[in-house]
């Protein structure tokens, strides 16, 4: 094989080399006069020619050599590429590896290891970090994420105003915890409710609607019940917020510095961390419960009506199958699981206020389900560890101030390294990081579905 | 045909759908006009006629994809229930009323299996047994039991239709053919009393639309589900039929067993036959012809023997002919046949045979 593209790589050059050269005397011809002079006015008005012909040469050379690079090794490679894959295809699909068949499990088990992990490396006050922005913040996005998978990736129904139920939820825990002083524990399953509720309530005047002109609507929605939050002073204190709001307790035993604090039954030293670490557990556990409830729905008639919907509502009709309830359900649903991580965000931050709610929550939940694959959970939560962790970490690139200078803030950037992440996702893997489709039953052996020909549902 | 006549004889007293004084307008065209026909239980029913009579139009009728703007859907169930179609809406149709249906251009799931293809076909039952989901989502055995029934349902229909080594491919990567034998599949999986077929026989080959006709005895035979359908491939609709609508321009003009219909000078003046009795007309007005033409010779053979079986069978009415076809065919011909014998003659004949082999 060497010896063979041995002969074509030499070959290559001549060429590559004159590409480059052609490529330098374009740039030349274009830059000489656009960067190579620049013309200034002196205090007096009078212009000023100034020549940069070394910014000049570091332009063309970029392009020469960049043409060159591109001509002599990157497009070989890539001609390679597209051999070897097209040959390989003929050749069955060798077995996945021990590490991708038990992804999940592994990802699991990573997930409940971490805290513990992250304590040891960085002690107890270092690790308020790691496990509140890192862990907890993407693990409250994945479950949004698998929340809004429901309506969106299963059922088909584009649902631009999310956050909405997330704002339920947490309102929900907020307002009747500050005002009837009721525990997380009986407030988590009745924000469901409520945001379940509210999903029924959007889904009835959107039934009709499918495609853009479903999104619109529920992208008004969504400001709907921001505006309501701050406008309705008299209970929501309006962009004020629900401040101080009650602490989750582990069974009763609230995370207090008091003779019945966590850490003083347990005899531990007193820190923040434990609470950050019950959270932790927390929301792992509801993420997993969410996953858990979608991967048993999907087996069940319900979940397979939702996956028909999308691919052909009529059809769906004509055998028999309600669509309004089931569009009903979906909305309900993947709403609940909206109002669990609501309230739950309400526990963790201790204030909500409607600045938490805003529309482009709603766009990063269902770019996160987009990017992710839809339908998919794993790919899912891969996108949310890649989209929050990515914009988290930003923060932590504080070495870049010494490249770019004191003045650069790395996480004002987070929006442009977000869309042209998308833009790239989305021109290599069209249908997000994983495009199959696993099929909810089998006869024989279980097949992956191609992209190809799962849709996206019209609304 | 014996065994069909046989059929249709006994289950002559109980309709399982009756059509009465059906009309549908879309705005000011009329795509049904007072429209009555009865499906005998038991029965292969055919509803043929040319394109934009308004045979699919009459299905989505009957299963409530349209309401209709006047006339009434009686469905008499087995067990003796009756529901007014025109009053249901279409999900209920299948789900209480029994009828299903297939469409013209195939409404498969095509990103799910053929076998989840035929599970969710059985929501409905799978949903009463997961307790509507929720004792289901708890594990219960119950619902475990139904699935499993569930799936060997779909398990016997897969065999039956020969797809049981791709049931576990995307609906969407089958061929044409097997895609059509699914979505009949799917439609049977719901339990019906009533299937409605719209054209199942588009687009398949021979050999292909003979299993199917053999599909559908099978189902007539085994389950005692009554079969409505639209079909323009006479093999099969003359085949399998135990009875026959014709339709033209939303008004029944004919209706009854296959060879009655096909022998309705209406319906061979509106559809089957109008080639047979314009060569028969053309014979009659033109001599022999004497030319030493030997292809002309065999054409004026042909057209002897064609005149003769004619009027072996029945000889073309005159009286219905122009009624219910009016002059789009005619004179067309009649120009022709009062041109001298020879090659004129026989180009027009040829002429006149591709269209009615097109619609056919």
């Amino acid at each position: 094989m060497a010896e063979l593209s041995k002969p074509r790589l030499d070959s290559v050059f001549p060429s590559a080399i004159r590409e480059g050269i052609i490529a330098g005397m374009i740039a030349f011809g274009l830059f000489v006069l656009i960067i190579g002079f620049r013309t200034d006015q002196n205090i007096s008005n009078e212009p000023i020619l100034t020549q940069r012909w070394g910014l000049l040469f570091i332009m063309v050379a970029i392009a020469a050599v960049g043409r060159f690079l591109f001509k002599a090794f990157i497009s070989p490679w890539l001609t390679a590429r597209i051999r070897a894959r097209e040959s390989a295809k003929v050749v069955e699909a060798p077995e996945p590896s021990f590490f991708r068949r038990n992804f999940s499990r592994l990802a699991i088990v990573f997930l409940l290891v971490y805290p513990v992990f992250i304590v040891s490396m960085v002690g107890m006050q270092g690790s308020l970090k790691w496990v509140d922005n890192f862990g907890i913040q993407i693990l409250i996005y994945v479950m949004l994420a698998w929340g809004l998978n429901i309506v969106v990736g299963l059922a088909g129904l584009l649902d631009l105003g999310y956050v909405a139920f997330y704002a339920v939820g947490a309102y929900s825990y907020a307002l009747l915890s500050t005002y009837f002083g009721l525990s997380f524990w009986l407030l988590l399953p009745l924000a469901g409710i409520f945001a379940a509720t509210w999903g029924v309530i959007l889904g009835f005047p959107v039934l009709r609607l499918r495609g853009d002109y479903l999104a619109i609507v529920t992208l008004a929605f969504g400001e709907i019940i921001r505006l309501v939050l701050v406008n309705w002073t008299a209970v929501t204190k309006g962009t004020f917020g629900v401040s101080g709001i009650a602490k989750a307790t582990l069974f009763g035993i609230p995370f207090t510095s008091g003779k019945d604090g966590f850490a003083a039954i347990f005899g531990l030293p007193l820190s923040s961390a434990y609470y950050k670490i019950f959270l932790y557990y927390l929301i792992l556990f509801l993420a997993l419960l969410t996953a858990w409830v979608t991967i048993r729905l999907r087996r069940m008639p319900v979940g397979r009506a939702w996956e028909a919907l999308r691919e052909d509502e009529i059809a769906c009709r004509s055998l028999g199958i309600n669509t309004t309830t089931t569009k009903l359900t979906a909305f309900a649903t993947g709403a609940m699981f909206g109002g669990f991580a609501g309230s739950f965000f309400a526990a963790r931050q201790g204030f909500v206020s409607p600045e938490s709610f805003v529309f482009l929550e709603s766009a990063v939940i269902l770019a996160i389900v987009v990017l992710g694959g839809m339908g998919s959970l794993i790919g899912i939560a891969v996108a949310a560890v890649v989209m929050i962790g990515g914009t988290e970490i930003l923060r932590e690139m504080q070495f870049l101030k010494l490249i770019f200078g004191p003045s650069f803030t790395p996480e004002l950037y987070r929006m442009l390294i977000f869309g042209l992440a998308m833009v790239t996702v989305m021109v290599w893997k069209p249908r997000g990081f994983v495009g199959n489709r696993e099929p909810s039953a089998f006869l024989h052996k279980r097949k992956l579905i191609s992209g190809a020909f799962t849709k996206e549902g019209h609304g | 045909m014996s065994t069909t006549q046989s059929m249709s004889g006994q289950s002559e007293m109980d309709p399982i759908l009756k059509v009465e004084h059906l009309s549908m307008k879309f705005g000011g065209l009329v795509a049904i006009n007072d429209l009555n026909l009865e499906v005998k239980r038991g029965d292969i029913t055919a509803i043929i006629g040319p394109n934009g009579a308004g045979k699919t139009t009459v299905f989505n009728c009957i299963t409530g994809f349209y309401k209709p703007t006047g006339g009434m859907l009686t469905l008499a169930r087995k067990n003796g229930e009756k529901y007014l179609l025109e009053r249901l809406p279409d999900y209920l149709i299948t789900h209480k009323a029994r009828v299903a249906r297939t469409f013209q251009n195939i409404r498969l799931f095509p990103g799910l299996t053929p076998l989840e293809n035929l599970l969710v076909a059985q929501h409905n039952a799978l949903m009463k047994s997961s307790g509507y989901t929720i004792l289901g989502l708890l594990g219960l055995p119950g619902y475990k039991r139904a699935s499993a029934a569930a799936t060997e349902k779909a398990r016997f229909w897969l065999e039956k239709i020969n797809l049981i080594d791709r049931a576990d491919d995307p609906a969407g990567d089958l061929p044409y053919g097997a895609q059509r034998r699914l979505e009949i599949a799917r439609a049977m999986c719901t339990d019906p009393e009533l299937l409605c077929l719209d054209e199942p026989a588009a687009g398949l080959n021979p050999r292909e639309s003979a299993q199917l006709n053999k599909l559908l005895l099978d189902i007539r035979d085994e389950t005692g589900t009554s079969v409505l359908l639209i079909e323009h491939d006479m093999a099969v609709v003359m085949e399998i039929s135990d009875h026959v609508v014709v339709l033209e321009y939303g008004t029944k003009i004919s209706d009854g067993q296959p060879e009655v219909v096909r022998n309705d000078p209406k319906v061979i003046a509106a559809y089957l036959g109008v080639e047979d009795e314009e060569i028969a007309e053309l014979i009659e007005e033109v001599d022999t012809p004497s030319v030493a033409d030997p292809t002309d010779l065999a054409v004026a053979h042909l057209t002897k023997e064609a005149v003769a079986e004619i009027a072996q069978e029945q000889p073309p009415a005159q009286a219905g002919g122009p009624k219910a076809k009016p002059a789009r065919k005619k004179p067309a011909a009649k120009p022709t046949s009062s041109q001298p014998a020879g090659k004129s003659s026989r180009t027009s004949a040829r002429a006149k045979k591709k269209p009615s082999e097109g619609s056919k």
